[in-house]
């Protein structure tokens, strides 16, 4: 797509041309790029599809087959991923994972991307004391660990999941608001958004219809990058039995809960570790290509 | 120089406050702090007392100023679980952090420089990819699952070293190779990025051209200005170890803050937890700090423009 300029894939094209197009940049890819691409997708389509393609309710209990192996342990295909310590069906609960965990990291990145550039933008629009504020909040968030402030919040508020994804939505957000506002300064200082300005537009329309378009590669850069962050921090909390409760399941609840179990049955946790390993590397190696494609200047 | 002290000094002031505010406020909209330490069931009377007992009853900027004081006297209330002074407990587990940190952390720079170095002075050679592939592997591997895979190949099927507890200092190795390694993976890509960009450089080409030695080169002039970005990466790691304690601390049942820090947040243990978020938070504007000054130091260019500022 970023070979071809915007104005190519105006009004004139149809959906079909445009596919083609999609499809065209996807054979020109790097081998290494189609892998995670494909991965990827495999991904998105598992957590789509989880309902359908689930082999049993991810809390069905089968207690005569508990922790038996997977099949390339001596199992069989009744359970291919084996199954745990209750007798649930590792790739049943896996798919489960693989949808929630996807899902949180989503909702979180959306979040954390809304918030950083609305402050962006109002630091941007109004400068002097309350673009202060904003750089004072951007630096009192790189100054403390993530992980710890996420671990006081759930203490002192409890754990659901609304607040939870909300929770993981702020990480990173200064991220977007330093880009958003840096943006902003400069767009505000070109031509195009005197005229707007001057031709009446509202800074609503100003800032939604004219900024935020013309930096948007550069933020969807930042999401991909965030969002393999997001599940390693998802799936971290909820490894230590602080984020997705049970019987909500998670690709790092998985990993914990099987942590009990690692030397008799080591299946259960190394299915959702390879997933969330194998996810993160791809998204981030699709990050990586996305940035060098789109906006080079970013580190 | 001066004037740059000055102002990382006020921004590290303003950030110890917010995080004070921050977890006043936290403590405050969670709820009636009384009913939340004491239980819900507890007898009115006893929640009273706590109230007059913590100030709770004054109005609200009282109790916020009260609570900086209490912080700066270093009181910050009791255990739940134990009833001990909350500062206490945390200190007596900073020792074992630090046990795993510090080597942790030598790791890192031990390994995580050198290769990152290495690899851009050989790029694109075998080695270059392979430092490549393991710094990649480390960011996308969370700690937990690096640490979980060693338990299986060194604790469960080789028997070699103990999988939890701190019996003996056979016990710190994997915690602190799961740590050193994630934290050289990305000192490793960094330093790598750095130096490249440093090596692209046209004062490299003209020093070479002057006739340097390619050695002298290196060390004098690309190592010098790639130290610069890297030192800045070394402040943001060590948020990223404190983060990795917390999370290895509970694999490897490892009795050091990050797991009290766990503990104490699925317990609800606030006075703990409001201790340790504190400690982590001013040790970190506390290093921050430090990194800005080693900064202003190893730039020289910070010094030129604070002169011609002035000028």
């Amino acid at each position: 797509m970023a070979d071809i300029p915007s104005s190519e894939l105006g009004a004139g094209q149809t959906l079909a041309v445009r596919a083609q197009a999609l499809l065209a940049q996807f054979g020109k890819l790097p081998v290494l790029m189609l892998i995670a691409v494909t991965w990827l997708g495999f991904m998105l389509a598992v957590a789509i599809l989880a309902d359908l393609i689930t082999p049993y309710p991810y809390t069905q209990m089968d207690l005569h087959n508990r922790l038996s192996s997977p099949v390339f342990m001596g199992g069989d295909w009744a359970h291919p991923l084996g199954t745990d310590e209750l007798g649930r069906d590792v790739l049943s609960r896996l798919i489960a994972s693989i949808r929630m965990s996807l899902l949180i990291a989503f909702g979180a990145t959306i979040i954390g991307a809304v918030i950083g550039v609305t402050l962006g933008f109002v630091a941007a629009h109004f400068r002097g004391f309350i673009e202060q504020i904003v750089l004072a909040l951007v630096d009192f968030s790189a100054a403390i660990p993530f992980l710890v402030l996420a671990l006081a919040v759930l203490a002192f508020f409890g754990n659901s999941i609304v607040l939870f994804v909300c929770l993981l939505g702020l990480h990173a957000w200064e991220r977007y608001a330093r880009i958003a506002r840096g943006l902003a300064i400069s767009g505000n200082a070109q031509g195009y958004s005197a005229a707007v300005h001057q031709l009446g537009a509202s800074p609503l329309r100003l800032y939604g219809r004219h900024i935020l378009p013309n930096i948007a590669s550069t933020l969807i850069v930042s999401m991909t990058l965030a969002f393999p962050e997001i599940i390693l921090l998802e799936s971290g909390l909820s490894f230590l039995g602080l984020g997705v409760q049970p019987p909500n399941t998670s690709l790092g609840n998985m990993v914990g809960f099987g942590r009990e179990y690692l030397s008799s049955a080591p299946w259960i946790m190394l299915a959702p570790a390879f997933v969330i390993t194998i996810t993160a590397l791809c998204i981030s190696l699709v990050g990586d290509g996305l940035r060098d494609k789109l906006d080079p200047t970013l580190t | 120089m001066l004037h740059y002290l000055g102002t990382r000094l006020l921004r590290a002031t303003v950030s110890v406050v917010m995080v004070v505010t921050f977890v006043f406020i936290v403590l405050r909209m969670s709820g009636d702090p009384a009913v939340v330490i004491m239980g819900a069931d507890a007898p009115p009377e006893a929640v009273d007392a706590f109230r007059t007992a913590w100030g709770l009853d004054q109005p609200i900027w009282v109790q916020y100023l009260s609570f900086f004081k209490a912080i700066f006297s270093g009181d910050l209330g009791q255990s739940m679980r134990d009833g001990r002074d909350a500062v206490a407990v945390v200190l007596e587990r900073v020792p074992s952090t630090l046990a795993l940190t510090v080597p942790a952390f030598l790791l890192n720079v031990g390994i995580g420089i050198p290769a990152g170095v290495y690899a851009a002075l050989h790029r694109n050679t075998a080695i270059d990819r392979f430092v490549m592939v393991m710094a990649v592997t480390g960011f996308a591997m969370p700690s937990f699952i690096l640490a979980m895979l060693l338990v299986l190949v060194f604790s469960v099927n080789l028997g070699w070293l103990p999988s939890a507890g701190q019996d003996s200092w056979l016990n710190a190795i994997l915690p602190i190779v799961t740590m050193g390694f994630g934290g050289a993976a990305l000192l490793a890509r960094f330093t790598r990025s750095a130096m490249l960009e440093v090596l692209g450089q046209s004062y490299i080409r003209t020093a070479s051209a002057k006739g340097l030695s390619w050695s002298a080169v290196v060390w004098r002039h690309a190592l010098q200005n790639a130290a610069i970005p890297t030192v800045t990466i070394i402040g943001f790691m060590l948020g990223g170890l404190v983060a990795g304690a917390v999370v290895v601390e509970s694999v490897f049942s490892w009795p050091g803050v990050g797991r009290l820090l766990v503990v104490s947040v699925s317990n609800r243990d606030l006075a703990v937890v409001q201790a340790i978020v504190l400690m982590i938070a001013l040790t970190m504007v506390a290093a921050n700090f430090v990194v800005d000054i080693l900064y202003g130091l190893l730039d020289p260019k910070m010094q030129s423009q604070t002169r011609a500022a002035r000028a």
